[in-house]
């Protein structure tokens, strides 16, 4: 008997939120399921070039080989080049247009819902204004607009996606900042000289983050989406290769190779499930109450 | 009521200005400009060539003046000409708007009944069968292409098993006429439609059954049950309504993106409408005729968000007091 604990086994511990947060997640085994794809998946396109080292844009074996029928384990596409190949290296583009256009989208969306909810009145109604603007915009025409005056690189892509997809994001930030800014403890903070800035970002925004989260997880996939959606139409990098792009290229050539387009969209469907697994799994474990549903 | 309506119209058309007015922005820093494409065309211009073109396309006024020929320009209805088909965009447009609007409809109303339908049964038994289908409807839905889910759909019922037409809107080689046109309309509609039914049902399902296990355990249901009402009486005449509220907002707010998620199904099923139309419009870099469309699909979203605003009230009466 060296060190004996000082409190009782039955004394409740504290715990962080956060903590709480990720002991409910681990209880959810689809999340679990979601953040493992999320990881299979990002590993096998950052590493997956360096040890499958196929180049996915060259003709490698006869043209519209069926899965199994060569060493290339998933066929070849209509110009004879490795689809596994295309696979992880689209992902790479996939992932990183979908990642960038979703920091952007959160970014915009919390410093505008931040600020209308935060100063109200007639900053409220200008932001407002021009977030009811941008959702009437068809975001996908809206986007396509932007991406083809403007010349489709990655990056112009990724903007695009952003810009149009920050409206949610904005509303439900104002919300909660309509419904934080009201309490106690901003009060207490602005009564010993916290300035805007700070109650701002210091003291309400840490304190409206659960929502915005799961929101800011969602809208990874919904931006993984838009790109494929953008990609298929060909308005993509013609220089890189991306999944909704591999589906666009194999398209006309579907009676002959329905693989071309399957695994392309299978890799799309599974990436962003098991976003919406691991969005639906951190909303459960931030509003515990809400699980029966 | 009436005050109000009238600023829920000017609203409406100030945002379509706004509209407008960001096209118009948007040609402009956008790099390249007309004459520039013109004199690359030429291969080569003389300087004082080129500032005649400026002056003549009206590029050498100020940018408010620029802006202000545009809309009035609009105004009379000119959306200019398409660079590649020999026709106004208007005509175009018009030519194309109708096959969209009944894709769109056809697939939002079926999505947003079963879905409703989906809902309000799956949140009368939260752990039965049905219930875990919306669950499973609807993450599939929001995670799937539209796009991919449609040439899936025609790998399943137009090649596999030939039921249904792989693209188009109706039969190339058949003159039919009246009733037979029409049936082959719908028949060329069937997979399309499901393809955007499809996508939106997983959404209507989910929001609905939300909102309807939100409106079951509330007090004036258990009121009403208590009162001894019949069960479907509780159901569809006092929860129903309430659920519905959310599904005719989102509704409304959602069409723009409907319009989007049709230009993907549009252009996989070649389906003759402002989708495909906008898809070649890329293709031929027609950027007329692809800010027209642009254009009158925020006027279509204005509408409806205006048509939903009705309806609501017609649903909620309580709105009308506000």
């Amino acid at each position: 008997m060296t060190a004996t604990s000082t409190t009782p086994a039955s004394a409740p511990e504290a715990v962080s939120p956060g903590r709480q947060a990720w002991r409910m997640f681990r209880q959810n085994h689809s999340a679990l399921f979601g953040l493992a794809i999320i990881a299979l998946i990002v590993l096998a396109s950052v590493f997956g070039p360096y040890v499958y080292t196929v180049p996915p844009r060259e003709m490698v074996w006869m043209p519209l080989t069926p899965p199994g029928e060569s060493e290339y384990l998933l066929g070849t596409d209509y110009l004879g080049r490795d689809l596994l190949a295309g696979l992880i290296n689209g992902g790479r583009v996939t992932l990183t247009v979908g990642l960038s256009a979703a920091v952007l989208t959160v970014l915009i969306g919390i410093t505008v819902g931040a600020l209308a909810g935060f100063f109200g009145g007639r900053v409220d109604d200008v932001l407002m204004r021009i977030t009811e603007f941008f959702q009437v915009l068809p975001n996908l025409l809206f986007a396509m607009v932007v991406v083809m005056l403007f010349s489709p690189s990655l990056l112009n892509i990724a903007v695009a996606i952003g810009v149009v997809s920050w409206t949610s994001t904005a509303r439900l930030t104002r919300a909660e900042f309509m419904r934080l800014r009201e309490m106690e403890f901003v009060k207490a903070e602005r009564s010993i000289g916290a300035g805007n800035a700070r109650l701002i970002w210091r003291v309400i925004l840490p304190n409206a983050a659960p929502p915005l989260i799961v929101v800011a997880a969602l809208s990874i996939g919904t931006a993984i989406l838009f790109e494929a959606g953008l990609s298929f139409l060909g308005l993509s990098d013609p220089n890189a290769t991306s999944w909704g792009r591999m589906i666009g290229d194999n398209r006309p050539y579907i009676l002959d190779s329905s693989w071309g387009v399957t695994f392309p969209g299978l890799c799309i469907f599974l990436t962003v499930l098991a976003i919406s697994l691991v969005g639906d799994g951190l909303n459960d474990a931030f509003n515990p109450k809400l699980r029966q549903r | 009521m009436l005050k109000g309506s009238l600023r829920k119209l000017l609203n409406a058309l100030l945002l379509m200005i706004a509209v407008l007015v960001l096209n118009f922005t948007l040609i402009h820093i956008a790099p390249g400009d007309p004459v520039e494409a013109l004199v690359g065309e030429m291969g080569g211009a003389t300087p004082e060539l080129i500032a005649e073109l400026r002056s003549r396309f009206g590029l050498d006024q100020p940018l408010y003046v620029q802006l202000g020929t545009y809309l009035g320009r609009i105004a009379q209805g000119d959306f200019g000409h398409s660079l590649y088909y020999d026709q106004p965009v208007t005509a175009l447009i018009a030519e194309r708007i109708g096959p969209t609007i009944l894709l769109v409809t056809t697939a939002l109303f079926s999505a947003i009944a079963l879905g409703t339908v989906l809902g309000v049964f799956s949140a009368q038994r939260r752990r039965s069968v049905l219930s875990h289908l919306v669950t499973v409807i609807s993450l599939a839905g929001f995670s799937a292409p539209v796009f991919w889910v449609g040439i899936m759909l025609i790998l399943l019922l137009s090649v596999s098993v030939p039921l249904l037409p792989i693209s188009g809107m109706s039969s190339a080689d058949s003159a039919a006429s009246g009733l037979f046109y029409i049936l082959d309309v719908l028949h060329h509609l069937v997979l399309p439609a499901l393809t955007l039914a499809l996508i939106y049902l997983a959404f209507y399902s989910r929001l609905s059954r939300a909102s309807m296990l939100e409106v079951l355990g509330s007090d004036y249901i258990r009121t009403a049950r208590a009162k001894g009402l019949p069960k479907r009486m509780v159901i569809y005449k006092h929860a129903l309504r309430n659920a519905i509220l959310p599904v005719v907002t989102f509704a409304g707010l959602q069409f723009g993106q409907v319009i989007s998620g049709a230009v993907l199904v549009e252009t996989v099923f070649a389906w003759p409408g402002l989708g495909t139309l906008a898809f070649e419009s890329i293709l031929r870099r027609d950027t007329p005729t692809l800010l027209g469309i642009l254009f009158f699909s925020a006027v279509m979203v204005v509408v409806m968000n205006l048509v939903t605003d009705v309806v609501y009230r017609r649903v909620d009466p309580r709105i009308k007091a506000r």
